[in-house]
């Protein structure tokens, strides 16, 4: 079925590289402008190609039109222009919000290359959603860390130098192992593209001797993209380069960037490993131990932090966590339970990077706890998005944070296998516990008035811009109550997309 | 097992090349032996790609007058990804030695260790 629609995803990609290369010439507030616009575009043109896709089912776009195993492909389906929808819309807000702080924080002349590496970390994600070539996702998935990298290093102090250069130690570790493991693949099969490449495995699997190589493939994927997206044992670079970006690159290195590994990982998984594969090796039951080592460390982790970011930023690792722990449960549930928790998280983690800068402000420009007194009742709307965002991290229904929470444990519960069933709950039980002590004592924190005067609000010292980054915030939070009240429904669109995938 | 190993002695160095890069990698606390340990692991998988792509006999794939049949040939996907793996390394090297030359010049040292003790005792107050 040729139809325009077809091309978006390339049009996507290749638009936000032309921009990308666009916005350096321009200045600061017309490569914003740029920015926002062209985000509003692409979130359109995702919208229809999701329309679309749940219209006519999955296509494959091939480039240059070389047939099947030659050439390389594009492949859009549901879940793809799902996942990408949510993304870009975090995107799009956190760069609304977090404007404000960015002026602050970077040089003037910089502020081009800032939105510049903006679109090339959009270019990358859509390329790493869409892309049917395994060489394509490891080049994208160099492109995403550089421009990642990028992103932190805009804020020019010494420590987010450090952070991101511990960063980018961990992730070329990463990278090499997955280098490593695709061109392992590409020996045994001989093809780059998913399809081929799985239906090549399907019948070398049948051969014993190749077991060992093909388990030797898979684990180094696997460990390269784990260390990646930052799974326990290697989360300690998060505190740091979250802590200490600017409050937009915090957010979408958190919300998106780590899951765009873990999505890639998926879909290797299930588009060219296959059960067959995956069951040589005892993997998914390494990534649950890992993924309930990561939940509870990561929160205990979070309970000790002095600093309200690097508190936001441990439980990120705790989530990271909940993402494998459900990859570990496996199945189609398991694996809906993780891209629930990967769309969940999204739109919960970014609000709460965008509130506690403002909260800071507002407290003598300090993140720590102490100085935090009161700091929601002098800003009262980041105050708000603070304790909706913990909220939804604890798992109080209404929010997203309760609904990926419940999706979990069912997809554990169906499994109906009682070793996974019981980690996983205890997990779930003792992180949801460690969550609303440290989240709760936060929100005291930020609400108790230590002197008892009345109202520490002072309309007449208001902070600047408020209106975008009120409406950015607001955006989020309807996101993310839109996944809470309807998460069934995005969950059925999960599984639309996953029936789809192989 | 080790016949195997003499069989394939290329796959067999570029992967010990590769293990060397790792801990290289991982391990040196100076940042440029970290980059040169990045660079040998990088190397290591190019010449683990090139020489599966090489079949000894064959022509490279550049059609001659005279020679049909892609028998005479090897396949040149395999150079293809070399070359892009390439570009990919040489740009991530230049961002990390960047990166190395603004770490240097505030803290005066190339350890990691030293430069993340320095880093925190500046921001002692915010950091714990």
């Amino acid at each position: 079925m040729p139809s325009f629609v077809c091309s978006f995803p390339l049009f996507m990609i290749v638009g936000c590289l032309l921009s990308a290369a666009g916005s350096m010439l321009m200045r600061g507030k017309a490569a914003r402008n740029l920015a926002m616009a062209f985000g509003a575009v692409l979130f359109v043109m995702d919208s229809v190609l999701l329309a679309w896709t749940v219209k006519h089912g999955a296509f494959t776009y091939s480039m240059g039109e070389f047939p099947a195993p030659w050439g390389n492909e594009l492949r859009a389906g549901v879940l793809e222009c799902f996942m990408l929808l949510v993304f870009l819309l975090v995107m799009l807000c956190s760069g609304m919000a977090g404007y404000r702080f960015l002026a602050e924080d970077v040089d003037e002349s910089k502020l081009p290359l800032y939105a510049s590496l903006m679109h090339l970390l959009t270019a990358a994600l859509c390329a790493l959603i869409f892309t049917n070539d395994i060489f394509t996702g490891y080049v994208f998935l160099e492109i995403l860390t550089l421009s990642s990298c990028g992103l932190l290093i805009v804020r020019e102090i010494g420590r987010t130098t450090l952070a991101a250069v511990r960063y980018m130690v961990l992730n070329l570790l990463g990278s090499g192992l997955f280098l490593l493991g695709v061109v392992l693949l590409y020996d045994i099969t001989g093809h780059l593209l998913m399809v081929p490449m799985h239906e090549a495995l399907t019948e070398i699997i049948a051969d014993p001797s190749m077991h060992l190589s093909l388990a030797f493939a898979a684990g180094i994927l696997t460990i390269g993209l784990a260390i990646k997206s930052g799974l326990f044992p290697f989360h300690f670079w998060m505190p740091d380069a979250y802590g200490w970006a600017t409050p937009t690159s915090a957010s979408v290195l958190s919300s998106l960037v780590s899951k765009a590994y873990i999505f890639l990982l998926l879909k290797i998984y299930l588009r060219v490993f296959g059960p067959e594969v995956l069951s040589i090796l005892p993997l998914s039951r390494i990534l649950l131990v890992l993924g309930i080592l990561g939940v509870v460390l990561g929160s205990v982790s979070a309970l000790r932090a002095g600093n309200i970011n690097r508190m936001v930023a441990f439980s990120s690792a705790a989530q990271i966590g909940y993402i494998y722990m459900s990859i570990g449960i496996g199945g189609t549930e398991g694996y809906t339970a993780a891209l629930f928790h990967i769309l969940a998280h999204a739109v919960t983690k970014s609000i709460l990077f965008l509130s506690t800068p403002r909260l800071a402000d507002v407290s003598g420009e300090s993140l720590l706890f102490r100085n935090l007194q009161g700091a929601g009742r002098k800003d009262p709307f980041s105050g708000a998005f603070f304790t909706a965002g913990a909220l939804s991290m604890i798992g109080v229904p209404l929010f997203a944070g309760f609904a990926s929470k419940l999706v979990i444990a069912l997809s554990a519960v169906d499994t109906g296998n009682l070793k996974k069933i019981i980690p996983v709950m205890i997990a779930l039980a003792a992180s949801s516990v460690l969550n609303a002590l440290y989240f709760i004592r936060t929100l005291i924190r930020i609400w108790h008035d230590p002197d008892g005067s009345d109202d520490l609000y002072d309309p007449a010292v208001r902070l600047p811009e408020t209106v975008p980054y009120t409406a950015a915030c607001a955006l989020l939070l309807a996101a993310n109550l839109f996944l809470g009240l309807f998460s069934w429904e995005a969950v059925d669109l999960i599984r639309l997309g996953l029936s789809m995938f192989s | 097992m080790l016949e195997t190993l003499l069989a394939n002695y290329e796959e067999a160095v570029a992967v010990i090349l590769f293990g060397i890069g790792f801990s290289m990698l991982l391990f040196h606390r100076n940042l440029i032996k970290k980059i040169i340990g990045m660079n040998i692991m990088d190397t290591g998988v190019f010449l683990f790609l090139a020489s599966m792509g090489y079949i000894a006999g064959r022509r490279p794939p550049i059609l001659e007058a005279g020679v049909e049949g892609i028998e005479n040939y090897v396949n040149p996907v395999p150079a293809g990804l070399v070359l892009t793996g390439i570009v990919v390394s040489v740009s991530v090297t230049a961002v990390m030695l960047s990166l190395t030359i603004r770490l240097y010049k505030r803290y005066h040292t190339l350890n990691i260790d030293d430069i993340y003790r320095l880093s925190k005792k500046e921001h002692e107050e915010e950091d714990r």
